[in-house]
């Protein structure tokens, strides 16, 4: 194993890369600097991520790397970081996806270049201390501390509504984190304790439960986000640049997934048997509801923003069926949405910055000319679908398989919402992709060049690498997810 | 001990009244430059007093005749108001400077009222702590008013002055009825009075009525703040930052000693008032603040909102309400001192900054300053990492450990609310593009240059190492 706090410097080697960048002087010429240091930081943090991984033991439930030592004096608040099953693959996600961002800024971020790189960076920490914190008051911290990046990101280099966007979603996430904050206090109340590890095998009473399971609930659903608090989603999304966008979907949305099964799954099961119709219910409504919406959309980004609100509520199915091909599958549709989702709004940034529209009327016959751009495209479209062989079909097949033995009805539901999800997303991609170029401003765009293959193209293997080989990703997740059953299932007695 | 007479002046209150003195004649007979050499003499004994109240941790003097009392709390909150007073003196120099006003009173009145608020803090008793509240108010009154060819600063000291007077008012018809009917004016006495009896009889009822108006109002808690941003607003910035930063902290140390000792045993009877004027204070400050144009009324309503959240902590009355009152107050005054020290030093087109849509443009001209306002308006607003959440979450941890959740809930639904107008600063300084550059002028002294970088470091980085200030306040008694 590895002697040194690998876990640590993962977190904070964007920050450093953030404090050098800070002293860079900003102007015309130095501005490629400020990039290339951005990018350099964020794909070193990257392959210490992969050692991460390389090292990983599988057969290990718990947590591995970990770091531990005491931070208040007064209370029992530790910085305690460590890596699980759960918790690798989305830090491998937040690793993966920012250097793509960085990228996929090269040309079209042209103002501020210095503030922008540094949001970023702070928000890869951030990103990546909250996936592995152990002690539950600081993963709020990291938790709460993602909103001053986004909020920036979006706000400052955003579209023509983006402070509306910011505004709703600054004020949204921190209205249901805020609630999780008081949560958190009374766990610590009437345990002492702040250690995830430790509450999540230490019961709270059936009431204590309830209340706190709706305190969780009101973050993590805004966060997700699940019908009807998904309403942030498409704003900040529209408005955020194509980067902005990529994090949000690929790993912010994560986050709310991410901790309904620490906290609501591990912490809480009792009030999660309890809330389980609940949760079944807002999902198929998110699900078939947001597909339909989908389908009438007229902005690219917008109907990918609403697919992720869809495609979220199959997750949530996944982690509140609590069965182990469920909570597979969620896992496996939340790193695969990671990919696909990214990836088409880096799809849409392509023809974002040649033509300067994200309306659907606006394309049409774009195989013509991009037919490169056509493939990728096609792949993450059908990654997105759930095509057998592609990321996003493991995740919906275990998912289903799994709510069939939790209900029937929910069964129908989640296959209905993956009927839409095909039909709004080939009819996307026949009305931009398909047809002869009827818009004369189309007739001489370029297809992608090199920066963008090298954006796109690790992202379609890494989506047919998931579909072909799940195991490769499943098998170091499935000891921490077995063991977050069983304390489930002796909580519930079952 | 009191063996040697001379021991006498090295008694903090004491030292600081002769000091003050010695500055009022020393700036009358300096023919050049008395505002300045006065600021700085002032900010010198200001920092002799706090080595006193540090060391002179056995003073016989303090109790005496049990007129004030002591305490490490009492301490503590002594050396915050001191710190913020010097603080606020080093930082409005430069602003006196520049808009010529020269009067060497200024610093002197400052002395008198943070020697006022010291002893509002150690008062043991009804009649010293009017005294001393009178002490520090009327200094104030002038300090308000002390702009004499401007009527917004005439008004804002009149307005301050009437209404201050009717709430003193108020108080001693207050501590009239507590003496008359527990025949103390004694805090000890009259809580050793007071444990005889199950409940209060009405006189004595109406009188911690009129006693917690009063305070209310010293403290602006709403609905006795009608006076605040009136204040603020007329008053000269550098004056307006005094009013933010100091009084507050002596005010709610008097607030926390009036209802914890000599109505210890009452809690019920005025943690009900306390508990309407917490949740009024957080929800009015975050609320109205909201439609304010002008930053000095933004940041006076915020500090109501602040106030409700530290009323939190004495509604759950506990030892870790104490620990997060202290905190607070701590990460209060930080970050006013921060916001203070860029306000005073910001000049649009040659005028002081009043409207918030001067900010416009800010991130391009002065990116450090931009960032450096960011990150205090983040921090008041609560979000972690920085200073302001670990405020509002020890507030939290004391109103759970007393079970008082809808409290906690609606000071976090609130705290959502006053996130909004943080918020917006930051959107004016980095959203809004700017429409001409070049007009703010950013001009800090080397002095407040210091006070500045220490606040912000402070506010950044107590998280790295938070034990320092969390150690000193567990340990306070009360």
């Amino acid at each position: 194993m590895i002697d040194w706090p690998l876990v640590s410097v993962i977190i904070f080697l964007p920050l450093i890369g953030a404090l050098i960048i800070l002293f860079i002087k900003e102007d015309e010429l130095t501005s490629i600097n400020i990039k290339w240091a951005a990018l350099l930081t964020t794909l070193g943090t990257f392959i210490l991520s992969l050692i991460l991984w390389l090292q990983f033991d599988y057969s290990n439930p718990s947590y591995q790397y970990e770091e531990k030592f005491r931070w208040f004096d007064d209370f029992n608040f530790f910085y305690h970081v460590g890596v699980d099953g759960i918790s690798l693959f989305m830090i491998l996600l937040s690793t993966f996806l920012t250097p793509l961002c960085i990228l996929a800024s090269w040309n079209n971020i042209k103002k501020r270049v210095k503030e922008y790189m540094l949001s970023f960076l702070f928000l890869e920490t951030v990103m990546i201390g909250m996936f592995a914190s152990i002690d539950i008051l600081l993963f709020y911290i990291f938790f709460e501390a993602v909103l001053i990046p986004m909020y920036l990101i979006i706000g400052i280099w955003g579209g023509n509504r983006r402070i509306y966007a910011s505004f709703k979603f600054f004020l949204y996430t921190l209205l249901g984190s805020v609630l999780m904050l008081i949560a958190i206090i009374v766990m610590y109340r009437n345990t002492s304790s702040m250690s995830i590890e430790f509450l999540q095998g230490n019961y709270f009473s059936y009431n204590t439960q309830l209340f706190l399971w709706l305190a969780f609930f009101a973050s993590f659903a805004v966060k997700i986000p699940m019908w009807p608090f998904h309403t942030w989603l498409p704003d900040a999304h529209v408005e955020a640049p194509t980067a902005g966008s990529v994090i949000l979907a690929g790993v912010l949305l994560k986050m709310g997934g991410y901790g309904f099964i620490r906290f609501s799954l591990g912490m809480l099961p009792e009030a999660t048997e309890f809330f389980i119709p609940l949760i079944m219910t807002l999902s198929i409504v998110a699900i078939v509801y947001t597909s339909l919406v989908a389908l009438a959309q007229t902005d690219i980004k917008k109907l990918i923003a609403y697919s992720s609100v869809a495609h979220m509520g199959i997750v949530t199915i996944g982690i509140f069926l609590v069965n182990q091909q469920g909570l597979e599958g969620a896992m496996m549709q939340m790193i695969s949405h990671g990919l696909v989702s990214a990836a088409l709004f880096l799809c849409v940034g392509v023809i974002y910055d040649r033509m300067h529209t994200r309306e659907i009327e606006f394309y049409g016959g774009l195989v013509q000319r991009m037919p490169l751009y056509a493939t990728v495209f096609m792949i993450f479209m059908l990654g997105s679908v759930g095509l057998p062989g592609t990321s996003g079909f493991v995740g919906e097949f275990l998912v289903i398989i799994g709510a069939f033995k939790f209900s029937s009805y929910v069964v129908i539901g989640a296959a209905f919402g993956i009927i839409l999800s095909a039909v709004y997303m080939l009819y996307l991609y026949k009305r931009i992709i398909f047809g002869t170029i009827t818009n004369n401003k189309l007739a001489d765009i370029l297809d992608i060049n090199t920066r963008e293959k090298i954006i796109l193209i690790p992202l379609a293997i890494s989506v047919i690498l998931l579909g072909i080989f799940p195991n490769l990703f499943l098998d170091p997740m499935r000891l921490s997810l077995e063991l977050i059953i069983t304390n489930y299932e002796i909580a519930n007695a079952k | 001990m009191l063996n040697n007479i001379y021991n006498i002046f090295f008694i903090p209150e004491i030292f600081l009244a002769c000091s003050s003195f010695v500055c009022l004649l020393f700036g009358l007979f300096l023919k050049k430059n008395a505002f300045r050499q006065t600021s700085n003499l002032a900010v010198f004994v200001l920092l002799l007093t706090i080595l006193l109240v540090y060391y002179d941790s056995e003073s016989n003097f303090a109790n005496y005749k049990s007129l004030f009392s002591h305490s490490s709390f009492i301490n503590f909150f002594k050396i915050l108001a001191l710190l913020g007073s010097i603080a606020s003196i080093i930082i409005s120099k430069d602003y006196f400077l520049g808009i010529k006003l020269k009067n060497f009173e200024i610093p002197v009145l400052f002395l008198f009222s943070t020697l006022g608020m010291m002893l509002m803090i150690a008062s043991n008793n009804l009649m010293s702590m009017y005294l001393a509240i009178e002490l520090q108010s009327l200094s104030l009154y002038v300090a308000a008013a002390i702009k004499r060819d401007s009527i917004s600063s005439a008004e804002s000291g009149v307005k301050y002055f009437i209404l201050g007077a009717l709430s003193s008012g108020i108080l001693l018809y207050g501590f009239s009825l507590i003496y008359g009917f527990t025949g103390s004016m004694n805090f000890d006495d009259i809580s050793f009075y007071l444990s005889k009896y199950d409940n209060l009889n009405l006189g004595l009822i109406f009188g911690l009525v009129f006693v917690m108006v009063g305070l209310a109002f010293k403290v602006s808690a709403v609905p006795f703040h009608m006076w605040t941003p009136d204040v603020y607003e007329g008053a000269p910035n550098s004056i307006t930052g005094f009013f933010a930063i100091v009084p507050k902290i002596a005010a709610v140390a008097l607030i926390y000693r009036f209802c914890l000792v000599p109505f210890e045993n009452f809690y019920l009877e005025w943690s009900q008032i306390i508990l309407f004027l917490s949740i009024a204070s957080m929800f009015l400050g975050a609320i109205a603040a909201i439609a304010q144009s002008n930053i000095k009324r933004l940041l006076a309503y915020s500090s109501i909102g602040h106030i409700g959240y530290i009323l939190i902590a004495l509604v759950a009355a506990n030892d870790d309400g104490i620990k997060a009152a202290s905190i607070y107050m701590f990460s209060y005054m930080i970050m006013n001192v921060a916001i203070f020290a860029i306000l005073l030093s910001l000049k649009v087109k040659n005028e002081y900054l009043i409207n918030i849509s001067d900010l416009k443009g800010l991130s391009k001209s002065n990116p450090i300053v931009s960032l450096s306002i960011s990150i205090i308006m983040l921090s008041m607003a609560g979000i972690p990492p920085f200073i302001g959440f670990f405020g509002k979450f020890y507030v939290f941890i004391a109103a759970i450990e007393q079970e008082l959740y809808v409290l906690s809930v609606l000071g976090v639904l609130a705290s959502v609310i006053s996130a909004f107008y943080y918020l917006r600063i930051i959107k004016i300084m980095y959203f809004d593009e700017s429409i001409s550059e070049g007009i703010i002028n950013f001009k800090i002294s080397f002095q407040s240059k210091i006070i500045l970088s220490l606040s912000l470091f402070l506010i950044i980085c107590f998280i790295f190492y938070p034990s320092l200030l969390i150690n000193i306040s567990a340990n306070l008694t009360i």
